[in-house]
């Protein structure tokens, strides 16, 4: 089959590749119809996560149909149409069974596992095309995709809606829910949101779907900025003002109830903290920009919440933990519990509350998804969202 | 140490709740690793005290001939790829609780092991802990070697109890092998 590579720093490209197979009983192997590249698959295309392998097939957005199941999985059939969610989980362990399957026990390989073991203190779970440290699963930007734990994970889709509608149930759309469930939105609440990626986009519709009064939405691309205001929230362009200040006029010195980083470790800008951090990262001496980390903790309001969707991996300094007790913060993070919230997340896509494709910049063949990468890092204010289509 | 059970005191400065080499076994190399398991005692020391289970779910045995109750000999894949011999005896049997072996005189390499099974005080499944201690062939250079081949013993037992807990818990073991499990591009710069 053709698949998407990784082959080092801002190398990935088109393979021919062996076919997956059916390894385990519960497994699956979709014929992928829609994949889509995610702003963390650009950590790994920056070579931010450390544990890839040259050769690794990225890709974790992805929905297709069932062509073939294991002996051992009941609930799947060939020809069903799935979401797959991007978190693989096992649904049987301790953490699977408190409904935390971002933290399933099971699912990284025992030979993967040590390394996220001595980089994080506990075993990380599995995920597709994401690092060894989760596992080093082939992704889905390809033709075809082995689903491990195939039973628990993946989502059927009724005939008759269309792939885009449903394709961002695979990460973003959960992500973006998660992100606003953990700001514990009281209706009224103003929310600030770091970034207008997709992440950033679809935890603004959630946090109005969830309640919020406002949301104010923060990025430095016109077109991302128009993309939040279109959704009902209002802008900031950090180019353009200062963001901190800003807030504190816009909510009458209080700050935001919450504040979102859907920005994560490669955040960009300025300010000095950032140039130094940047620095850093570039000799190699700390792994992540943690700017709008810090932001999030100084501008959100005493007693209020933080929630970090963004991705970070490794060490950051200069954090306002000061800031964080004295105000008396909750922070909340994590890889998203996306099995968790699939069902009532698809009845909500097919009532029509939420519009999942407006962010939708580009529709693509999978063989242009080396040109596709280049253009989602490069030109970020133009591509938001690339959705790929195996021929 | 492997007469008495792990008094819950002593469990907290005792090498059960961290991977390290303080536990005492007979022999230059061992390990004690501890993992939670969502199912019954019963179940789990059942699988395990069928010994003909051992190349399901480990690495490193590779068949098992069962000679008699106690008595078994296994074929076991030691450092260097290079198959080694021995034949096992068991020597603590307590169902549902604790299974303890050691190798008999003329197996190729000098091993013991135990395992036992606790239940979760509040109701989170079983406890299960795994003791492996041996003489790595080949003295000091043997361990160095076992290391480099990542069948060092702390290495081996976190391993083994992940694929064992794998296959309770789910019915399977979690595989991105290459490339039938996990197709992958060919290697190049």
């Amino acid at each position: 089959m053709r698949a998407l590579t990784w082959h080092g720093k801002h190398n990935v490209q088109m393979d021919t590749v062996p076919d997956p197979e059916i390894i385990n009983p519960r497994d699956a192997i979709i014929r992928i119809t829609a994949t889509a590249i995610c702003g963390s698959d650009l950590h790994l295309y920056d070579s931010y996560i450390p544990g890839m392998s040259n050769g690794d097939i990225l890709g974790h957005e992805f929905m297709g149909e069932v062509v073939d199941v294991g002996r051992g999985n009941t609930s799947l059939k060939k020809g069903d149409r799935v979401v797959v969610p991007f978190v693989i989980a096992c649904g049987q362990c301790f953490f699977c069974q408190k409904s935390l399957p971002a933290a399933c026990d099971n699912s990284n390989p025992a030979d993967k596992a040590d390394a996220s073991e001595i980089a994080f203190g506990q075993v990380m779970t599995g995920a597709f095309g994401y690092s060894h440290l989760t596992g080093g699963y082939a992704g889905g930007q390809a033709e075809y995709a082995r689903v491990p734990y195939s039973d628990y994970g993946p989502i059927k889709i009724p005939d008759g809606v269309e792939d885009e509608k449903v394709l961002f149930l695979s990460d973003i759309f959960p992500t973006g829910w998660m992100a606003a469930e953990n700001c514990q939105i009281e209706r009224g609440d103003t929310v600030a949101v770091w970034g207008c990626g997709p992440v950033g986009l679809f935890a603004i519709k959630c946090a109005f779907l969830q309640g919020a009064g406002r949301v104010i939405a923060i990025d430095h691309h016109p077109n991302r900025l128009a993309l939040a205001r279109a959704n009902g929230a209002e802008v900031l362009n950090y180019h353009e003002v200062r963001v901190r200040e800003a807030l504190q006029e816009m909510t009458a010195g209080l700050g935001p109830d919450s504040c979102i980083d859907a920005v994560g470790m490669e955040s960009h800008g300025f300010s000095p903290d950032n140039i130094v951090d940047a620095v850093k990262t570039s000799t190699r001496m700390g792994t992540d920009r943690a700017h709008v980390l810090r932001e999030t903790i100084m501008a959100v309001r005493k007693g209020g919440t933080v929630s970090v969707p963004g991705v970070y991996g490794g060490f950051a300094d200069k954090v306002p933990v000061g800031a964080f007790m004295q105000k008396g913060l909750t922070l909340k993070t994590g890889q998203t519990h996306v099995q968790r919230y699939l069902p009532a997340l698809l009845e909500m896509i097919l009532d029509g509350r939420i519009d999942t494709t407006d962010l939708i910049s580009h529709r693509l063949p999978l063989e242009q998804a080396p040109e596709a990468y280049r253009n989602f890092k490069e030109n970020q204010n133009e591509w938001t969202k690339v959705v790929l289509h195996p021929e | 140490m492997t007469d008495r059970p792990i008094s819950t005191d002593a469990d907290v400065d005792s090498s059960a709740f961290r991977d390290s080499d303080l536990h005492e076994g007979r022999h230059a190399a061992d390990s004690l690793r501890a993992i939670l398991i969502r199912r019954p005692r019963s179940a789990l020391y059942g699988y395990w005290r069928d010994l003909l289970n051992l190349p399901v779910f480990s690495e490193t045995v590779k068949s098992v001939e069962v000679l008699d109750a106690t008595h078994s000999r296994w074929v076991v894949e030691g450092p260097g790829g290079k198959d080694v011999a021995l034949t096992s005896v068991i020597t603590e049997d307590l169902a549902d609780r604790r299974i303890a072996w050691t190798s008999t005189q003329g197996s190729d390499v000098d091993h013991e092991g135990w395992i036992e099974f606790r239940d979760h005080p509040f109701g989170r499944g079983t406890e299960v802990r795994l003791f492996i201690s041996y003489d790595p062939p080949g003295g000091v250079v043997g361990k160095a070697i076992a290391k480099v081949m990542q069948r060092e013993p702390r290495l081996q037992a976190r391993r083994e109890l992940r694929r064992f807990k794998q296959l309770m818990e789910t019915g399977e073991i979690s595989t991105s092998r290459a490339p039938d499990a996990a197709p992958r591009g060919s290697r190049r710069l």
